[in-house]
């Protein structure tokens, strides 16, 4: 009897996790359906501004891309405690099989490319992995992906530039300002460009996949609305206006550029961050200066 | 003032297909990415996965200049007209 109120208790305690993950999300739709202005036809537009906050310098617009990224985090937490709800050693549920699978498969990839050193990188790399690939899934509901704005993976890149200047400090301002006359000190100015071509390679790859897929769909779509019209335009009253061509096609360009896309470009993402910061950090040297601090001691 | 305007918005169309002649080297360096993979694989079937991602990284970054160039296209396309339109207003405004 205690064991099947336990059950019940544990299954209200589900449901709720579960409508908290999908609220954020019909949230999303129903702000995008409210705002979105009255158009004639098909058009590309950037984000949809809902609101500016106005400050002294430059008043500061809240657009689609940030809010969306927001709901998407709030939605990503709910999913992680379902989830990780009701772990157990003894009686290890279907999920608990998933979510330790994937974990295992993070930690691996992670010790694969970045070494023993950062070993305990494989949190960040696994939220940026699933924000990332979340974020590039959300067209499927018809809403705007934030990847496809370069502003939030513009921050992304940012974030990992830090992480990669500060493990390249981690032998002293010295060790890191000498590493830019390396191999031969009149190529410090190059090697200062390549320091910042970095996050912005990062940021453009990310986006332009994003936003180049989004791109040819709609002119995909518009092409296909066009050349029905013209070819079922002579069938009378309401076949002629039907855009036939438009089912169905548009979907397979879907598979690749909003789904294989999106998911090879939060990889690839998740990738490039691994390497930059591990092929960034002197090792060898790192190793050899905590030695001196022993021998010192 | 209407010609103005029409030679600007020309010649960012104009530079929006131009920038997207450099679509021609990553399409090229993919090409051959895949290629060496497909022959790595023919040669050592088991190193089919680890050949794949390596693949897909390499051409995740061989894309890259190929980006740039969408960018630069997008921003001609969508942003430099009204920029220049505007400012081609505002001068014309200041000179009476």
């Amino acid at each position: 009897m205690k064991s099947k109120k336990k059950d019940s208790k544990f299954r209200i305690a589900d449901a709720f996790l579960l409508i908290m993950m999908v609220l954020p999300i019909v949230f999303g739709m129903a702000l995008n359906i409210i705002f979105t202005p009255e158009s004639n036809g098909i058009e590309i537009a950037g984000p949809l501004v809902y609101f500016t906050i106005p400050l002294p310098i430059q008043s500061l617009p809240i657009t689609e891309a940030q809010i969306n990224s927001w709901l998407l985090i709030i939605s990503v937490f709910f999913l992680c405690l379902y989830l990780t709800h009701g772990l157990s050693a003894k009686h290890p549920t279907k999920r608990q099989h998933v979510v330790e699978w994937g974990l295992e498969q993070v930690d691996k990839l992670v010790s694969d490319n970045m070494g023993e050193f950062f070993k305990d990188f494989s949190p960040f790399v696994a939220a940026i992995m699933v924000l990332s690939a979340f974020s590039s899934l959300m067209t499927l509901f018809g809403l705007y992906p934030p990847t496809s704005d370069l502003n939030v993976v513009g921050g992304w890149a940012v974030l990992v530039f830090i992480l990669i200047t500060y493990y390249k400090f981690k032998c002293g301002p010295a060790h890191y300002l000498k590493s830019f006359t390396e191999p031969v000190a009149f190529l410090t100015p190059l090697n200062v460009i390549s320091e910042f071509a970095t996050p912005v390679s990062m940021a453009f790859r990310h986006y332009g996949n994003i936003l180049s897929g989004s791109v040819i769909s709609v002119l995909v779509a518009a092409a296909l609305q066009g050349l029905s019209a013209m070819i079922f335009g002579c069938l009378p009253g309401f076949l002629g206006q039907f855009p036939f061509l438009q089912i169905g096609i548009p979907a397979v360009l879907s598979v690749y550029f909003d789904i294989f896309s999106g998911l090879l470009q939060a990889f690839i993402f998740a990738m490039l961050t691994m390497l930059y910061i591990a092929s960034g950090f002197p090792e060898e040297d790192y190793r050899e200066k905590l030695k001196r601090k022993v021998t010192a001691k | 003032m209407e010609l103005a305007i029409g030679i600007i918005l020309g010649c960012c169309a104009l530079g929006a297909g131009m920038a997207m002649i450099a679509g021609i080297g990553p399409g090229i360096g993919e090409g051959n990415a895949v290629a060496k993979a497909c022959e790595a694989i023919g040669r050592q079937p088991e190193s089919r996965s680890a050949v794949t991602t390596t693949m897909l990284m390499g051409c995740a970054v061989a894309e890259t200049t190929g980006l740039y160039a969408l960018v630069i296209a997008i921003l001609l396309i969508f942003l430099a007209p009204g920029r220049l339109v505007n400012i081609l207003v505002e001068t014309m405004n200041t000179l009476g």
